[in-house]
């Protein structure tokens, strides 16, 4: 009985939880001007989202900024966990702390302080508005580094390292140790992170909100501001696309860390 | 100091061990951690100055290190916006837990393809915050195609939910869910199962059982979720912007207004720095409360 009443909870709460997705993108497909009125299905919102060149602007901003930020983000997490995984406790806890601290903090907090952060810097070496492209991706670097660091070293550490161990024996310095031995089998994990670091970035509102300039708003920063005239087609449209292109990335991260912690992990796992 | 960590790291075991073997060189976490200083310490501490400095003049701001900002906090109108935050942030985590812990205890005990509906719930948790946000000002509109379908229009419309507190505590649910399920399910799904049947073998009720047994064993899962709910919720201003119709003020948005329309960036950094002062606390209590855990729990 019990068990019965928490199955409909849970089935309703998973209603709930795809409804306003699901919503959002059938509505896309609504052929009328207004939103809430079906008149058919088309794609002819699609092609005028992609006609509107605020869109276009904002989408090549966001996906520029969020391609960059990944590729920085697993760089910077990759040497982060690795050096981490065996590092003392004193040195590695309060690292740990401000990685989690980077995750933790309220958006709205650490965008305000990177706006102060960037208009003084900017002060400083007489620019007049530095605020721009470059500024969104140094912002969600911060914490995008601590989400593929948070990944990758999970794997790091469940894998065992005595295959890095026998490679050090052996004489080969850390970047050859890197290349040979560690890299092949963390590639998926840093994939996966990439690709999260990557929604992350184009989903991105807060950060991006406070420090984008004029000419560099992203995606998400052109639809809130959209919104002020309400829900359009062209919005839901633009909506979807962005769904998708974010469901995509999350399945393929999905994937690649699931087959290698069942395909390649079986080979190594006994007596690691 | 020394021997304390010895004596921590030889409890754990493993680790003294692995801290002894060949390992990669510690100055590679160097990037990221300059990176981490460079660009969140730096503009957290540049944030706290600038909660002591104030405007003069359209632009400019002056550092004459003054409480003017935190004092003009204690205005009884800010008050009230710092009430109704708490609120909001309360009320937002006890009902998120409400739903969240009977879903999560479902998932973790009884379900069957356990990863995959597990992925379902991150699944809607990282897709757009701003979509799944503004897709409910159609699906509370009384002319959404449901309600009309249903003949509700006029009772939706009746209750008044878009641009509302309402609309708000919908938005706060909804979008907060994900965060407050997941470590719940963490929790549960390492629960040992044998020891409830155990308890209620030897006289409890279902309900004893669960209290006496669950609820202890996943307590720190329950504090988890509460703060990674609790936490960003006292700066939420998008759910309120977009649902609220800008008509309810909330502290993220008294922040995102000192950075807006009024420019005033001292009195904003002041405001954030009180939210991270109250963040502080929270965490500090969090790590207390799961010290004595450790303790009890061996």
């Amino acid at each position: 009985m019990a068990r019965r009443l928490l199955r409909v909870h849970a089935l309703l709460v998973f209603a709930f939880l795809y409804a306003p997705i699901l919503v959002v993108v059938v509505l896309a497909f609504n052929g009328g001007r207004q939103v809430l009125y079906w008149e058919g299905f088309s794609t002819k919102w699609f092609a005028a989202a992609l006609r509107n060149p605020d869109i276009r602007d904002s989408l090549q901003t966001s996906l520029v900024v969020a391609a960059l930020n990944a590729v920085v983000a697993c760089v910077l997490g990759t040497l982060l966990a690795l050096a981490l995984s065996r590092m003392r406790a004193w040195v590695r806890v309060p690292i740990d702390a401000l990685a989690y601290m980077t995750l933790v903090t309220p958006e709205i907090v650490f965008g305000i302080a990177a706006l102060i952060f960037f208009v003084e810097a900017g002060a400083l070496v007489g620019l007049e508005s530095p605020l721009g492209i470059w500024t969104i991706l140094v912002a969600h670097v911060v914490f995008n580094a601590s989400v593929v660091a948070l990944i990758v070293r999970a794997r790091f550490v469940g894998m065992g390292q005595s295959f890095e161990e026998a490679s050090f024996d052996l004489g080969a310095g850390p970047l050859a140790t890197f290349r040979q031995v560690t890299l092949p089998r963390l590639a998926p994990a840093i994939l996966a992170g990439g690709l999260l670091a990557f929604t992350f970035s184009f989903d991105d509102f807060y950060t991006s909100f406070f420090v984008s300039g004029v000419d560099s708003e992203t995606l998400p920063i052109y639809i809130f501001s959209q919104l002020r005239f309400g829900v359009s087609p062209e919005i839901n449209a633009t909506a979807a696309m962005i769904l998708g292109l974010t469901l995509a990335a999350i399945v393929v991260a999905y994937l690649v860390l699931r087959r290698t912690s069942q395909g390649r992990e079986a080979t190594v796992a006994p007596g690691v | 100091m020394a021997t304390e960590v010895a004596e921590a790291e030889r409890r754990r075991g493993s680790t003294r061990a692995g801290a002894t073997g060949p390992r990669y060189p510690g100055w590679l976490a160097l990037p990221a951690l300059a990176w981490y200083v460079l660009f969140f310490v730096g503009p957290l501490a540049i944030m706290g100055v600038y909660s002591f400095a104030e405007v003069s003049g359209f632009t400019d701001v002056a550092f004459n290190w003054n409480l003017g900002n935190y004092r003009y906090l204690w205005d009884p109108l800010y008050g009230e916006i710092f009430l109704r935050t708490l609120k909001l942030a309360l009320i937002g985590t006890v009902t998120t837990l409400l739903i969240g812990f009977p879903f999560a205890y479902y998932l973790a005990r009884y379900a069957k393809h356990k990863t995959l509906l597990l992925m379902l719930v991150i699944v809607p948790f990282w897709t757009s915050f701003l979509i799944r946000t503004y897709s409910w000002l159609i699906m509370l509109d009384p002319e959404f195609p449901l309600f009309r379908a249903l003949g509700l229009e006029e009772f939706v419309a009746d209750a008044e939910l878009l641009y509302t507190t309402k609309a708000i505590y919908v938005g706060v649910v909804y979008n907060y869910l994900p965060l407050m399920v997941l470590p719940l399910y963490a929790a549960l799904e390492r629960m040992d199962w044998t020891l409830v049947e155990a308890a209620q073998d030897l006289g409890d009720n279902a309900f004893r059982a669960f209290r006496r047994v669950t609820l202890p064993l996943v307590l720190p899962g329950v504090i988890a979720g509460s703060l990674l709910v609790f936490i960003p919720l006292t700066g939420e201003f998008l759910i309120p912007s977009i649902l609220g119709g800008e008509k309810v003020f909330y502290v993220g948005n008294l922040i995102a207004q000192q950075f807006g329309e009024a420019r005033d960036w001292p009195f904003g950094a002041a405001i954030a720095m009180v939210v991270i002062g109250g963040m502080t606390v929270a965490l500090m209590l969090y790590a207390r409360v799961l010290g004595k855990q450790e303790q009890y729990g061996g």
